[in-house]
């Protein structure tokens, strides 16, 4: 094909790119963006990562190394399938803190640190420009290979020539579609779909070539699997350590990447893109690496020996006679090698104007005091000489290696030296306690033994390093030797690099974070980057504001433009309710305009202008504390709170148990004296009736009379025994008891106790069962009483067991001071839900009067035994009624005289 | 500055949820570990190395991958909704973008 035929073509091609471009760039100020910001437009975007290198060097490194092309794909692939593990992080912290680069993340992160955001940046320019010159190097080399009439054009041959128009012609692209104006998010729509239309013709470019060499050239896959084995060369064993190395390095470099950076985390717009990305950028990686093996082989079999393996993909078609599906390899070539330098140049033209120029041009202009240029302008310009600078540089490390086999390695160091952003990046993620000055240390460190033992020595000998210094090392140090650093000699020099430095990045980054105290505004951003996705709030890096709004006008307006700055003020004054331009200087206005800024500009200086307006006023680690103790205060407030309601529901729980207990003492007292009359009115009527009798009395025998009298007498008796027992249990309530204490031995006691009851029900026989040793117990007690509540108990054994042959034991325990006394029969004993009520007075299980009592039996005891300090309980579950009787072995005069103390409270029973 | 302390139990919905998140973390080491195997399974002392073998078992690993994230993709996009609401009516400055 003619040169000028191909110029043409590409020409064309960049001239659809630029219609694209701007179409999409139309569509979004128009905002008809919704297509735009697919996620199909955002994986596809993702591509960037396959650049020249891959496009035509991968075919190169499988003819030379076999599998291991594919671990710089399976890295991503690991890395984009373990998305929530670490992007998901990543990128929503990059769209909430309107992050403009991996150097505005990482200077964002510590403290908004511009030295940070200088180190990062240079970092990513010496990594970058030989990259950018690899870009070039290969589409003048396409160029070459392409052209059939070397003749016709003096430039048809010239490869520095061809890639300084090439270079020329991207910086243009990158400036057009670029830096056209300064966007709040640093986020390009046209460059996206322009790059996403390229990620499709360079897919498609190998896809096709892929497709011819499988089914066209050889018979099928089989066929070609068969050939991959044919051709197997030795060098094509995997090696475990480049392997696993490899694999992680790529998955390494597409997170640090500058320009992966780019389309990743600073053009996302939704977290479900990446959702879509995290398997359809895996697939298009597949789908990119599927046929670079068989076109790899059947290149080497078909192409004549020493042919450049590199270019495969573009001389086999041209040697086969398919001139079509060379040129659209061209393009796909093309394409990977254009939308890299754009993203590229781009990227890290936006760090050199966010962290080195305008941070410098800011401290001149202080230096001179204020002037009130339009500061978009000089942004802009900054970024676009900035971009003609990096693609200058690339063309110069172009030119002066002179596409040097070391060049074609460049890929491979660059991804080493941009790792070296790796340590502070996860920390700035995932350590709070990750400090400036620690990541500071560790980058510096890092990047130093990246560029001593790969960067450097990669040109060779002789040209930054002498022969002499790689050979045996500096001073003839052997330890030093750039390729063997402390006798290190079983790794190549990619991963011997790798290790060294991330191993001392990593120990300068964690012991200068722990061994140095942050600043206020570090922790402030630490605990905004690490807790992303569970903050209440913010903690507020502005406080105290000094500043008045008709300064800060002026200075958006030099960022935004007045239109945009002042509509951006009145929206803010509307959020606080108010009317015209002029917002409250809020801390949160503060934020809301700083966020905004350093969507322009990048964090550090947009927290630099601010602070040089504001003063200041900024926050201090007091401020934070201050923050950390009042909401400390609040949780101790509503802990208290928390408490004191549990207290009031705890008193309203006792009032509504104390209010029922009344209710039911209320209803007993009714039943108490409905009880009595009761019991009063019935002996009552009895002697009303019979004296009535006797008193119109003619014709009553004497039998009559004296038994009527007898009748009389008894109730009498009845009545008087009532009314005592009534006597006694009040006396006993009240505690006016006089209690005649004398010693005496238990077993006397029960024995009386038991004699007295046998009156009762005379005609039953019990058989009694007890154990005379354990009786054997010496008690001072008022021993009268005591032995009353034994004949109480054992007559109501009496009366209400109702056992065919009736047995009562009688066990007695000794429990330190006390003594029990368990009195068991073998009846069916009392209900479950009665033995609550039998304490209680006029309590009678049954309505019989066979007991002859008036019920107040048992509440009687239960007032003798309080008086004598002890207590009587039912004890169920003994095989029949069982009565527990507990009183202490020696009743002092103490509790005596406190027992009217405790009786008043218990008055109401 | 703690949050509200998250609750300790999760309905089943939830819980699903949770460890559909942990399968989405899991993924990558597990498959770190299969892209390894191919290191343990040839000696050197073969003459040529499997390499069609290999690469086909590698391109399969890496199909599975790829489902395997595309399901949980799908399965996770319930999380990462009610996260979105929030922070998107934080950002005042929306407004004037």
């Amino acid at each position: 094909m003619s040169f000028n035929l191909l110029v043409l073509t590409c020409l064309g091609y960049v001239v659809l790119l630029f219609a694209v471009a701007s179409a999409a760039e139309r569509a979004a100020v128009a905002g008809r963006a919704g297509w735009l910001r697919s996620s199909l437009v955002y994986t596809l975007s993702l591509s960037v990562y396959c650049t020249a290198w891959t496009f035509y060097g991968a075919v190169g490194y499988a003819a030379r190394s076999g599998l291991e092309f594919m671990t710089i794909y399976l890295g991503p692939t690991l890395v984009f399938v373990g998305w929530w593990l670490l992007l998901r992080k990543l990128v929503r912290i990059g769209r909430e803190n309107r992050v403009t680069s991996i150097a505005d993340m990482i200077s964002a992160r510590y403290g908004k640190s511009n030295v940070l955001g200088v180190i990062v940046t240079l970092l990513c320019i010496t990594a970058g420009a030989p990259y950018i010159a690899l870009q070039l190097q290969s589409i003048a080399q396409s160029f070459t290979v392409f052209v059939s009439d070397p003749e016709s054009s003096p430039l048809a041959t010239d490869t520095i020539l061809i890639a300084f128009w090439v270079a020329a012609g991207l910086a243009f692209f990158a400036i057009v579609f670029g830096t056209r104006s300064l966007d709040a998010n640093e986020q390009h729509p046209g460059i996206v779909t322009a790059i996403a239309v390229e990620a499709v013709v360079k897919l498609l470019a190998l896809l096709a070539v892929g497709v011819f060499v499988v089914w066209f050239v050889a018979t099928g896959p089989g066929d070609i699997l068969s050939r991959i084995d044919t051709q197997a060369l030795p060098e094509w064993e995997i090696q475990p350590g480049r392997w696993t190395g490899l694999i992680l390095l790529s998955a390494i470099a597409i997170i640090c990447l500058p320009r992966m950076f780019q389309v990743t985390v600073v053009e996302n717009t939704e977290d479900r893109h990446l959702a879509t990305a995290s398997w359809a950028f895996p697939l298009y990686l597949f789908l990119i690496s599927l046929f670079v093996l068989p076109i790899a082989v059947v290149g080497m079999e078909l192409m004549p020996a020493g042919s450049n393996p590199d270019m495969f993909v573009l001389t086999l078609p041209l040697h086969l006679g398919q001139d079509g599906l060379a040129l659209l390899s061209f393009l796909g070539g093309f394409s990977a090698a254009t939308s890299m330098v754009i993203v590229a140049s781009l990227a890290l033209a936006t760090m050199v104007s966010n962290h080195i120029v305008v941070p410098l041009w800011l401290r001149a202009r202080s230096a001179r005091q204020r002037d009130t240029g339009d500061m978009r302008l000089l942004v802009l310009s900054v970024r676009r000489l900035s971009i003609c600078f990096i693609l200058g540089l690339g063309y110069l490390y172009y030119v002066i290696t002179g596409g040097s086999a070391a060049l074609a390695a460049i890929g491979l160091i660059a991804f080493v030296g941009v790792a070296q952003c790796l340590p502070a990046l996860i920390g700035a993620l995932y350590w709070r306690g990750a400090s400036r000055n620690g990541a500071a240390l560790g980058l510096v460190a890092g990047m130093a033994i990246w560029l001593y033992t790969l960067f450097l020595p990669s040109f060779g000998p002789d040209v930054f390093l002498s022969a002499r210094v790689m050979e045996s090392g500096p001073f003839d140090i052997a330890w030093l030797r750039p390729y063997n650093m402390f006798g290190l000699t079983t790794l190549d020099p990619l991963l011997h690099s790798l290790f060294w430095s991330l191993m001392a990045n990593v120990i300068a980054f964690c012991v200068g974070s722990i061994l140095s105290f942050p600043s206020a505004i570090e922790r402030v951003q630490g605990a905004l980057f690490v807790d992303i996705f569970n903050r209440p709030g913010t903690a507020r890096s502005w406080t105290r504001p000094m500043a008045e709004a008709e300064d800060l006008l002026p200075m958006a307006q030099r960022i935004f433009g007045a239109t945009e700055a002042q509509a951006f003020f009145r929206a803010q004054a509307e959020l606080q309710g108010k009317q015209g331009f002029l917002p409250d200087i809020t801390p949160e206005f503060l934020e809301a305009l700083e966020l905004k800024l350093a969507g322009s500009v990048g964090s550090a200086t947009a927290y630099a202008m601010l602070a040089q307006t504001v003063g200041t006023s900024v926050v201090s680690v007091d401020d934070l504390m201050a923050v950390a103790s009042e909401t400390a205060q609040i949780m101790e407030y509503s802990a208290k709170l928390e408490a004191k309601s549990e207290e009031l529901s705890l008193t309203a729980r006792k009032l509504r148990e104390a209010n029922e207990k009344l209710q039911t003492l209320s209803v007993q007292k009714d039943a108490f004296l409905s009880q009595i009359s009761h019991e009063l009115r019935t002996p009552m009527t009895s002697i009303r009736a019979f004296s009535e009798i006797l008193m119109d009395a003619e014709g009553i025998s004497n039998e009559e009379r004296t038994h009527f009298a007898q009748i009389i007498h008894d109730e009498s008796i009845r009545l008087t025994r009532l009314l005592d027992d009534l006597l006694d249990l009040s006396v006993l309530e009240h505690g006016q008891v006089q209690l005649n204490i004398a010693s005496a031995n238990l077993h006397d006691l029960i024995d009386k106790a038991i004699t007295a009851s046998k009156s009762v029900q005379a005609e039953r026989q019990f058989v009694l069962h007890r154990n005379r040793d354990s009786e054997d117990v010496q008690i001072v007690t008022d021993t009268g009483r005591l032995t009353q509540v034994f004949i109480n108990v054992l007559s109501n054994s009496r009366k209400y067991c109702d056992a065919a042959e009736p047995q009562m034991r009688i066990k007695v325990r000794r429990r330190g001071e006390m003594v029990e006394v368990d009195f068991i029969d073998n009846g069916s004993g009392i209900p479950r839900e009665q033995d609550a009520l039998i304490f209680e007075k006029f309590s009678r299980l049954t309505d019989s009067m066979q007991a002859g009592g008036a019920g107040l039996g048992l509440a009687i005891c239960r007032e003798i035994m309080h008086n004598l300090g002890g207590e009587i309980t039912y004890v169920p579950g003994q095989g029949g009624a069982a009565f527990r009787v507990v009183c202490p072995l020696k009743l002092r005069a103490r509790d005596n005289a406190a027992q009217p103390a405790s009786d008043s409270t218990e008055a109401p029973e | 500055m703690k949050p509200p302390k998250p609750t300790q139990f999760l309905g089943r919905e939830s819980y699903r949820l949770r460890r559909l998140m942990d399968a989405a973390r899991l993924l990558p080491v597990i498959g770190f570990v299969l892209l390894l195997l191919p290191l343990m399974r040839h000696s050197p002392e073969m003459e040529a190395p499997p390499t069609a073998g290999e690469s086909v078992y590698l391109f399969a690993v890496w199909a599975v991958l790829i489902l395997l994230s595309l399901l949980l993709s799908i399965w996770l996009r319930r999380a990462l909704e009610p996260h979105d609401e929030p922070t998107r009516s934080d950002r005042p400055s929306e407004s004037g973008d």
